[in-house]
């Protein structure tokens, strides 16, 4: 279990980055590179972190790090395994390095997932960390195949036709799981020493590893940026977002399942789901809540736990 | 002595002479970068006598914000700090922190 006080002083990602005050993406990439067991490298997808990490001709990374496309970051990162491999072999460089594939939702769930799913397939010993903030924020909150069901996004603007996004989110980490690696977890950053053991977890595992992180945006969920880890918490508290790690193809859940909170505890923290909490809404409001208990009791199934919200 | 020239400006360069790729050279150069001034109002205020060092506020700072200073205090030997040239003010330290050591103030209060 990671104890604060004895975690790395050193700081691999430094201040003076552009991205919002408040942004959960951007403790997320801290905290993940507090787990780093030694030498490790980053391939980053486009997005707001590489964007606002990386304003020319600065850089707020003390490690290596390359830039790649949303569709190529998974293929990037094996590549860069290869790279090192090779120039070890060639005796211009010793001793492992960590890779680490970092994408929001909208270059993991939708465009990188290809080349993601090569990458998990083919064993490459990298972890890949999907920072979900649940819609594509970098270019002005457009819907992702990450965005929960309800959420308004300017792509799916609630109004008079749609009460916001009409879909569920994508099981994003059975997806991965499916391909039979080692480790997957869900996590969270409002649970941040439980999403610290999971990266360290993921880093020691040989060969791929998928860790998918919940981030509040307080830009794109209109959220007050001073309950950014009260949402990543209050998120898991809820069942909309349960964490969970699935290592070897078993799920076991992160928290005893004890009582849920509320779904409009949630709610009602952030604009993107203000409409869902009006009368005329209710019914939906009601399809969401029982999407997510199903969603939640078919986790508990799958790890084995009883089958229950209460 | 003449004032060091920011990064930012000594990469003025031609584009004959900009490095290949866009590749940057000096790992964390944003700490050059004033993000401080995006403050708007409020700042945090670390009480050290409250404060029980349970490092939560470090953690959790998007901004790398809060710094860990090897100062004693009292029965501790670490002082949490907070680094205005970087914290954006977003609040997230005072609102996480479990004894209400940390305080959004006015920007203009005078903090020890
Ligand atoms: C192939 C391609 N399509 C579109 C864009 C424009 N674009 C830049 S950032 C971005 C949003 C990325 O969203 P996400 O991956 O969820 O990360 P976030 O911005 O939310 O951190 C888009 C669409 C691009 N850079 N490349
Ligand atoms: S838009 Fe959201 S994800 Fe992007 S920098 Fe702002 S808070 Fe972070
Ligand atoms: S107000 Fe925000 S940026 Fe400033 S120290 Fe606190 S958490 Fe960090």
């Amino acid at each position: 279990m990671v104890v604060l006080k004895d975690l790395t002083k050193e700081e691999l990602y430094a201040p003076g980055h552009r991205l919002c005050a408040g942004c959960g993406p951007s403790i997320s990439i801290r905290m993940a590179l507090k787990a780093a067991r030694g030498p490790i490298a980053a391939v980053n997808a486009t997005g707001c972190v590489e964007v606002s990490t990386t304003i020319f001709p600065y850089t707020a990374w003390r490690i290596p790090w390359i830039h790649a496309l949303f569709e190529n970051t998974a293929a990037v990162a094996s590549g860069l395994e290869y790279a090192y491999d090779a120039l070890e072999k060639r005796g211009a460089r010793k001793g492992k390095v960590d890779i680490i594939a970092i994408g929001g939702d909208g270059g993991t769930f939708d465009i990188g997932i290809q080349a993601l799913s090569g990458m998990l397939e083919r064993g490459h010993d990298i972890v890949y960390l999907c920072y979900d903030n649940e819609a594509y924020m970098n270019t002005g909150i457009q819907r992702s195949g990450a965005t929960p069901r309800g959420a308004a996004t300017t792509t799916t603007p609630a109004g008079r036709v749609i009460p916001g996004k009409r879909e569920w989110k994508k099981d994003f980490a059975g997806i991965c799981a499916a391909h039979g690696i080692s480790y997957v977890a869900t996590a969270s950053i409002g649970f941040f020493s439980d999403y610290m053991d999971k990266m360290k977890k993921a880093i020691e595992v040989d060969g791929p590893a998928v860790i998918h992180v919940l981030t509040p945006c307080p830009l794109g969920w209109r959220s007050n940026p001073a309950d950014t880890i009260k949402l990543a918490k209050v998120a898991v508290q809820t069942g909309l977002f349960p964490i969970y790690e699935v290592i070897n193809g078993k799920y076991k859940m992160s928290m005893k399942p004890g009582t849920l909170l509320p779904i409009e505890e949630y709610f009602k923290l952030q604009g993107r789901f203000s409409h869902l909490l009006k009368p005329e809404l209710k019914d939906e409001l009601e399809a969401i809540k029982k999407g997510a208990e199903a969603n939640y009791k078919r986790i508990l199934g799958l790890a084995g736990e009883p089958v229950t919200t209460q | 002595m003449s004032k060091e020239k920011s990064l930012a400006e000594k990469m003025k360069l031609p584009w004959k002479k900009m490095p290949i790729a866009g590749i940057m050279f000096e790992p964390g150069s944003t700490v050059e970068y004033r993000t401080g001034e995006w403050r708007i109002e409020k700042k945090p205020a670390i009480n050290q006598d409250k404060c029980i060092r349970c490092f939560i506020c470090w953690i959790v700072c998007p901004d790398v914000s809060i710094t860990r200073q090897p100062k004693p205090y009292k029965n501790y030997t670490e002082s949490v700090e907070v680094d205005y040239y970087h914290c954006k003010g977003c609040g997230i330290c005072a609102a996480e922190c479990p004894v209400d050591a940390i305080e959004m103030v006015e920007e203009s209060k005078v903090v020890p």
